[in-house]
């Protein structure tokens, strides 16, 4: 591979968490790390909620910073354990006085602001089960989830709430409560969140709680169909919590950020629960990226551990050494990335300008926490996902030349030598593992080939073990770490008068992974102009938000299988310049 | 270029970027990044399309001129 390997010192070894990753590998059991966590009091079960605030709130730990938020300036507000339970008591109250039972769909459309935890933990703490949505999308994907996800209760801020939500609230007839927060007198049909979390009591008693029962649902994209709801329930902050300690190195000393946007799977996982169950000080910046401020906030907030993604590091290394090289980065212990694969060059950037590797880890919203990562204790490989987590089984399928896995009586054929390649697999049985995609048996069936979970990334395991990332089975864009479909984009694009066809594909690029490219045939009369060009570029923009299209290009004669679908596969091989492989399935040219 | 030349190309560069936005209606001192909902990968295609046509090269340390567009019109106009 041309990177040599970053070896890690006996010190550094004997201090990680995971000290001795072969015999954890061995030795650890789930049931060893439910033990790591409280349960309800009385054995009435597990709680999401709970592990992360109440346990804290009821103990020494009560007077800790749970949430430092850092304000548009300079200002700083902070929330200990107490002050969070008290918090998120009030919110599982309200959905009590809006009438919201057990299971009831609580969802956010909001940015890294204290309304945004208390929304999560309050609900997870009620029994209801959380949805956060991602706040740059635009109103069409927003009506899409909160129709499929039968939310009933809606979070999120005036402005928000005006140009996403308002224009599609017609549409849904379900959603029974929007709260919105700021001090300004609500938009109509909405209640002030601040008010109606005035007028209810700061004390609650978390129910029993099932670990079976359903407490999260996040959505993502496959290459087909709408988005999918992905279920968890609360036995996944077993997950959660073990794995923030084996793949994140955290403890309950550590001040934590996650940069991490809310409205996708990372942002609750370990932006909202894993480190507080964990006990740490959590940072949380509203803003986007800005590299003075981010290097700012790790050297004068003090962060030990943070957790970012590729995008965001191959941006901060445009600005070179020399700006790291002016703050204080010696609190920062252990740097985590993902979201996409993280090249080697970045991994070794960090060693070099911010004193600390880059550890990179995979895993996925159906997943729920890390499966696959490098750790504190373990030499790393540069460009490497690592190594399955413990209590984590990886496999690769083996598939023939259509991709189709190869299969023995129902089983399928593992790779077994080093070095090739294969579908990336896991064996199902860790606690945050999804339990199901909502309303979507089906498509939740296809998950599986025998007793393996089937991941649609294809990876080689080397001969150590390491795993290494080599592409996407099928048509899913990952864009700056998030996972759009190609289906989503292309139906929307579809709905302007102008466009008779539409293929999506990920373009690669050198900041994002990937960025969405359209290739549209318009309908007679429509002219291939730069003005309509434009124009999709705006309506994409205007009804998707930041998932739309970056480039729109006109192809008359987009390619097409035998059973009448655009091949992105073909499109994307254009756009590459690669030869354009077996086009057999390709409908017989005119 | 002038100001007036430069003034046009940046609202030029930004409707390539923003085109369903309403460039008339944005205060020239807006940021431009929350008002026209710019993610990451806007802004550097704006910064791209700016240095592409009016020939300054713009550094990562120059990205905070680039605020609005009187900031930007400004910045340019300086470097110019």
């Amino acid at each position: 591979m041309g990177w040599e390997p970053i070896r890690k010192s006996a010190a550094e070894r004997a201090a990680a968490n995971l000290a001795d990753y072969a015999q954890t590998r061995r030795d650890f059991t789930w049931e060893q790390a439910r033990g790591w966590l409280s349960g309800l009091p009385e054995g009435a079960g597990l709680n999401i909620g709970y592990e992360a605030v109440d346990r804290h709130a009821v103990g020494e730990r009560r007077d800790v910073v749970a949430l430092r938020f850092l304000g548009r300036g300079d200002a700083v507000t902070e929330v200990t354990y107490g002050e969070l339970a008290r918090r998120t008591n009030r919110f599982a109250n309200l959905l009590d006085s809006l009438g919201v039972r057990s299971g009831g769909r609580v969802f956010s459309l909001l940015g890294r602001e204290p309304a945004l935890y208390v929304t999560a933990l309050g609900t997870l703490k009620h029994t209801s089960v959380f949805s956060p949505l991602f706040s740059a999308f635009g109103p069409q994907p927003v009506r899409e989830r909160l129709v499929r996800g039968d939310a009933q209760v809606l979070v999120t801020t005036p402005g928000l709430y005006r140009s996403r939500v308002a224009p599609i609230r017609d549409d849904l007839p379900q959603l029974r409560h929007v709260l919105v927060t700021g001090d300004d007198p609500p938009p109509a049909g909405t209640i002030s969140l601040d008010a109606a979390l005035a007028g209810v009591e700061d004390t609650f008693t978390v129910p029993p709680t099932d670990p079976e029962q359903m407490a999260l649902l996040h959505f993502t994209s496959g290459t087909t169909g709408k988005p999918k709801g992905a279920v968890h329930v609360h036995e996944a902050v077993v997950a959660h919590h073990a794995s923030a300690r084996f793949a994140l190195d955290l403890r309950e000393s550590d001040v934590f950020w996650c940069t991490a946007d809310p409205g996708w799977v990372t942002g609750t996982s370990y932006g909202i629960i894993a480190p507080l169950t964990v006990g740490a000080t959590m940072i949380v910046d509203p803003g986007e990226f800005d590299a003075r401020r981010w290097y700012a906030n790790l050297a004068e907030q003090r962060v030990t551990v943070w957790y970012t993604a590729p995008t965001a590091l191959r941006m901060l290394m445009r600005y070179g050494d020399d700006l790291p090289a002016r703050y204080d980065l010696s609190a920062l212990r252990y740097i985590a990335s993902v979201g996409e694969p993280l090249n080697a060059e970045a991994v070794v950037w960090g060693q070099r300008a911010l004193g600390q590797p880059i550890h990179d880890n995979w895993w996925q919203t159906e997943t729920g926490s890390i499966m696959i990562s490098n750790y504190a204790g373990m030499d790393l490989r540069p460009g490497a996902m690592g190594t399955p987590v413990p209590g984590v089984e990886a496999g690769l399928l083996q598939r023939d030349a259509d991709g189709r896995l190869r299969m023995d009586d129902g089983v399928p054929r593992t790779v077994d030598e080093p070095d090739v390649e294969g579908e990336l697999a896991l064996r199902p049985g860790w606690p945050s593992m999804f339990r199901g995609y909502l309303h979507d048996e089906a498509r939740y069936a296809a998950c599986f080939a025998g007793d393996w979970y089937r991941t649609g990334d294809l990876a080689r395991r080397d001969v150590d073990g390491y795993y290494w990332f080599i592409g996407r089975a099928d048509d899913v864009i990952t864009s700056a770490g998030h996972l759009i479909g190609p289906f989503e984009v292309e139906s929307l694009l579809m709905e302007h008068p102008a466009v008779a066809e539409a293929g999506v594909i990920g373009k690669p690029d050198p900041v994002a992974g990937e960025v969405v490219k359209a290739f549209i045939s318009l309908r007679d009369g429509y002219e291939a102009t730069d003005d309509l060009r434009l124009e999709l570029l705006g309506f994409g923009r205007r009804r998707l938000g930041s998932v739309a299209p970056k480039e729109v290009a006109f192809d008359q004669q987009l390619p097409h299988t035998r059973s009448g679908k655009v091949m992105r596969r073909l499109l994307k091989a254009r756009e590459l310049g690669l030869p354009e492989g077996d086009l057999s399935t390709l409908e017989p040219s005119a | 270029m002038t100001a007036t030349d430069i003034a046009t190309t940046v609202r030029t560069c930004l409707r390539e970027v923003a085109p369903e936005a309403d460039l008339d209606a944005l205060p020239a001192d807006a940021d431009l990044r929350e008002e026209l909902f710019l993610d990451s990968l806007d802004f550097l295609r704006l910064v791209e399309l700016l240095s592409e046509r009016t020939g300054h090269r713009i550094d990562e340390e120059d990205y905070p001129h680039l605020e609005s567009v009187n900031s930007t019109v400004a910045f340019l106009s300086r470097v110019g």
